[in-house]
């Protein structure tokens, strides 16, 4: 504590600690930098590249970059919103995300991070609509890998919460997906109390037997926007 | 690991012999599982559960690894694969006859087994050969120059049950390494420069460096002004100060010869012709850096360069240059263009998909197994050794005032002397296009596709980091060809390149290459134009590594420099209705289910 340094994200002062990335800085100051791949509690992917900020004329992910004393970070501009809304939007072409129809939706962090970046206008990407078999062979849960983002939640949470390794990454490109150890979910040690099966922020890992128990409207992001608990903290302290 | 309800099957002991072979390290995943392709040609579920069980991994990872590398198959591969070249150069060259040859012969369609499982057909991208072009990978060797009679002759020759090696080059078992890879392949050495490929003594360099200090080694590399030669440029001398401060008790040295950028080939003649100065290089950079151990990553379509390699280290380590303080080993890659960022590389060297990693921690602090680590380029080390027995001094001098040295080009395309120049950096391009009889070029692609797409109006432009920069590719385009179906490759090789770990890179280049297809089939409007502006800088913003972030180059480059052809091609909005928005194909689909022609469509529904 006694080595914390200082550096600015748009301008307001934040306080860091060495090592600590340019996301954990910012959240402990109230200063929430939007995000889907990273979650408290797991390993920084640097995935999704929806925390994208300038820091110091370069453009990187802040989950990832080291925070250093005397930064100055563009965290909550126009230009950064709009490359992050493009990215949010490309998320939604490559897979199916129908929201009205998707058990998710209310406390879905794809969902909640469009409404936060104003995606409020048709898109002009194409859909690529993927067409992969549902997983249902689990009596407790079911994976519907079209739902997926490639946030990789599932498999950090799996290998170093769980001890387990009950999913992965198969395929490259655009082919890149979300597997499971064998031939299906059933096939696998994956068990509901895993915490790998409860940090999905999509609809693509879902809990069998329990739809819709929580009335859309009274969802976790019907109640505010993305990212608010981090916000509230600053007020909270009386900062910003 | 997994609770596997199904009846095991009985340990394989082929498989458990081939981890063996790697000290069932996981490390080798690599190595083990293109043994296992060689031998069973396909990685099946069962082959991954043993893997997995005898190294002490999970079989997803084992899948992760397996489903990676183009070269590695989770369907059966006929004993004989046969990878043709399909990048642009190629298919400029005459590649859909010699593929009609070829499916003609074997009966078998590109991307098809044949049911005897005999021979495979597929494509695959750059193999380091525009300057011989069509050419194909055949198993472990190389055909080039392919012309349908040729391809017809080769495929029949395979089809009596000759080898590849038989079918391609008289008298093979005769020859020695280094003369099958020249029976195989031409060098089309054009110019000879004075560091590379003219005369070289032997160890010359290594003998200065052994008189020398680690730190005077780096003092003089980084005094000869040399730069990485595989496209990034960072300062040679830097990098390897850097690895020799970070405080460890284990580092490494890695050659970077995975040369993916299409268009590339300079590397391809240095490991044939001047293999010995890259292992002396990476000896003095050993020495300089204080490693000792190396890794040479050969790209998988070099795989006929591998016995060639592996006989000159093995002379080294007998004349006592190698060995003692420091080896060498050879790692294949297994297809996969993302191997050549440094980072993506050193994950395939410990056996795990291509991906980069993230930075920082960098190489030189956080490498090889965690450990600080030197990747250079092919040609950087051959010229480190240079460096070391003529002086900085001597190589200072040569090139322009931020580039000093040589460069190797690989020229290819429309020309009539393609093949490798050694020239000082600073030349102009007009003056490289004359060298190579590409005078009437219209379009030169200068670093490959993750380069610059000029014309002629940039022919005086320099040849320098600071300039037009290049890995080494210059590819040349007459007036004939068709710039947008160049730009569309281009796209496609990246689609099929990106390793999909972030968004805009695995997504967005698939937008890209869907917006050019719509600019080529005339559906575009004026916005569309914006439309890949915009797409293109999200891309370019947000991509974590290089390829993401020069993928949209040739799409952006040619919008700057050919508009024209963009301009060309878009129809504007009429009426509020968008020409964009094809109809007729919009209603085909209806128009089968109805089977009838539209009322309002067709005009001539009464018919």
């Amino acid at each position: 504590m006694s080595e914390s340094f200082q550096f600015r994200i748009d301008g307001v002062e934040v306080t860091a600690r060495p090592g600590q990335t340019i996301m954990e800085a910012a959240d402990a100051a109230g200063i929430y930098i939007p995000r889907l791949c990273d979650v408290e509690g797991l390993r920084h992917q640097g995935g999704c590249r929806v925390c994208t900020v300038k820091s110091g004329g370069r453009s990187v992910s802040a989950c990832t970059q080291p925070a250093e004393p005397g930064l100055e970070v563009e965290n909550d501009s126009a230009a950064r919103n709009r490359v992050r809304r493009d990215l949010v939007e490309m998320l939604f072409h490559e897979g199916n995300h129908l929201c009205p129809i998707c058990e998710k939706s209310g406390n879905c962090e794809l969902q909640a991070m469009a409404y936060r970046l104003d995606m409020t206008e048709a898109t002009r990407f194409p859909w690529l609509e993927p067409c992969r078999d549902l997983d249902a062979s689990h009596p407790d849960i079911a994976l519907d890998t079209n739902r997926c983002i490639s946030c990789g939640r599932c498999i950090r949470a799996s290998q170093d919460m769980d001890g387990k390794g009950v999913f992965g990454y198969v395929g490259r490109g655009i082919h890149r997906r979300v597997a499971v150890n064998g031939a299906d979910l059933a096939h696998t040690d994956a068990a509901l109390a895993d915490h790998a099966m409860h940090v999905c922020p999509v609809g693509c890992i879902i809990r069998k037997g329990e739809g819709f128990q929580v009335p859309i409207g009274e969802r976790h992001f019907d109640h505010g926007l993305i990212g608010h608990e981090i916000e509230d903290r600053a007020r909270k302290d009386g900062r910003k | 690991m997994a609770t596997e309800t199904k009846v095991k099957s009985p340990p394989d002991a082929e498989i458990m012999a081939i981890c063996d072979r790697f000290g069932s390290d996981h490390h080798r995943m690599l190595d083990i599982l293109l043994a296992v392709q060689e031998e069973r040609r396909c990685i099946t579920p069962s082959t991954m559960d043993t893997i997995a069980a005898v190294v002490g991994v999970t079989r997803i990872a084992v899948e992760g690894v397996a489903s990676f590398y183009s070269f590695l198959s989770l369907a059966p591969k006929g004993r004989v694969t046969i990878r043709l070249c399909d990048d642009i150069v190629d298919r400029f060259s005459g590649l859909d006859a010699v593929v009609a040859a070829f499916e003609a012969e074997l009966g078998i369609r590109m991307g098809e087994t044949s049911a005897d499982q005999a021979f495979s057909l597929e494509f695959t991208p750059c193999i380091g050969m525009c300057d011989q072009a069509p050419a194909a990978m055949i198993n472990d060797v190389v055909a080039t120059k392919l012309t349908a009679e040729r391809a017809t002759a080769i495929a029949r020759a395979l089809k009596q049950g000759m080898s590849p090696a038989e079918a391609l080059v008289a008298d093979h078992d005769v020859l020695s390494p280094y003369q099958r890879v020249r029976a195989l392949v031409d060098n089309n050495i054009r110019q000879s420069g004075e560091v590379l490929l003219g005369q070289v003594p032997e160890d010359a360099g290594l003998r200065a460096a052994a008189a020398m200090a680690p730190s005077a080694i780096i003092d003089a590399v980084e005094a000869s002004g040399l730069r990485g030669c595989g496209g990034a440029g960072f300062t040679t001398g830097r990098k390897w100060r850097f690895a020799a401060a970070a405080p460890s008790d284990r580092r490494f040295v890695i050659c970077n010869a995975d040369e993916g950028e299409p268009g590339t080939f300079k590397d391809r003649v240095i490991l044939t012709e001047r293999a010995d100065l890259v292992f002396e290089g990476m000896t003095i950079a050993a020495r300089a850096a204080g490693a000792r151990e190396g890794i040479l990553y050969l790209r998988g379509e070099y795989l006929y360069l591998r016995e060639h390699l592996e006989a000159v280290l093995a002379a080294r380590r007998a004349r006592g240059v190698l060995g003692a303080n420091f080896d060498i080993r050879i790692q294949m890659g297994a297809g996969a263009y993302i191997c050549g960022e440094e980072g993506a590389l050193i994950s395939s060297c410990e056996g795990l998909p291509g991906e980069p990693k993230t930075r920082p921690p960098f190489p030189v602090t956080r490498g090889y197994l965690g450990f600080p680590t030197v990747v250079n380029n092919v040609e950087t080390f051959a010229h480190v050794a240079r460096i070391l027995d003529r002086g900085a001094a001597w190589f200072h001098a040569m090139g322009t005032e931020k580039s000093h040295g040589t460069k190797l080009f690989s020229i290819s395309g429309d020309c009539a002397r393609p093949g490798v120049y050694e020239l000082p950096y600073g030349l102009t391009l007009r003056e490289l296009l004359s060298l190579a009889g590409a005078e009437n070029a219209a379009a030169v692609q200068v670093g490959g596709p993750s380069g610059t797409m000029v014309g002629r109006d940039s022919f005086d432009r320099r040849l320098t980091f600071d300039d037009l920069a290049t890995g080494g590719a210059v590819i040349v385009f007459s007036a004939r060809r068709n710039i947008l179906e160049i730009v569309d490759y281009y796209m496609s090789f990246f689609v099929h390149e990106s390793c999909g770990y972030c968004t805009p890179c695995r997504v967005g280049n698939v937008f890209l290459k869907k917006a050019i297809e719509k600019f080529r089939k005339g559906q575009a409007n004026d916005d569309d134009i914006a439309y890949l502006k915009d797409l293109s800088a999200t891309i370019i913003e947000t991509s974590r590594c290089g390829l993401g972030q020069t993928s949209p180059n040739p799409v952006l480059s040619s919008l700057q420099n050919f508009p024209l052809i963009y301009a060309a091609l878009t129809k504007p909005t009429q009426d509020g209705v968008k020409a964009t928005f094809d109809i007729q194909s919009a209603i085909s689909g209806a128009r089968d289910i109805a089977k009838r022609r539209s009322y309002i469509f067709d005009k001539d529904f009464s018919k």
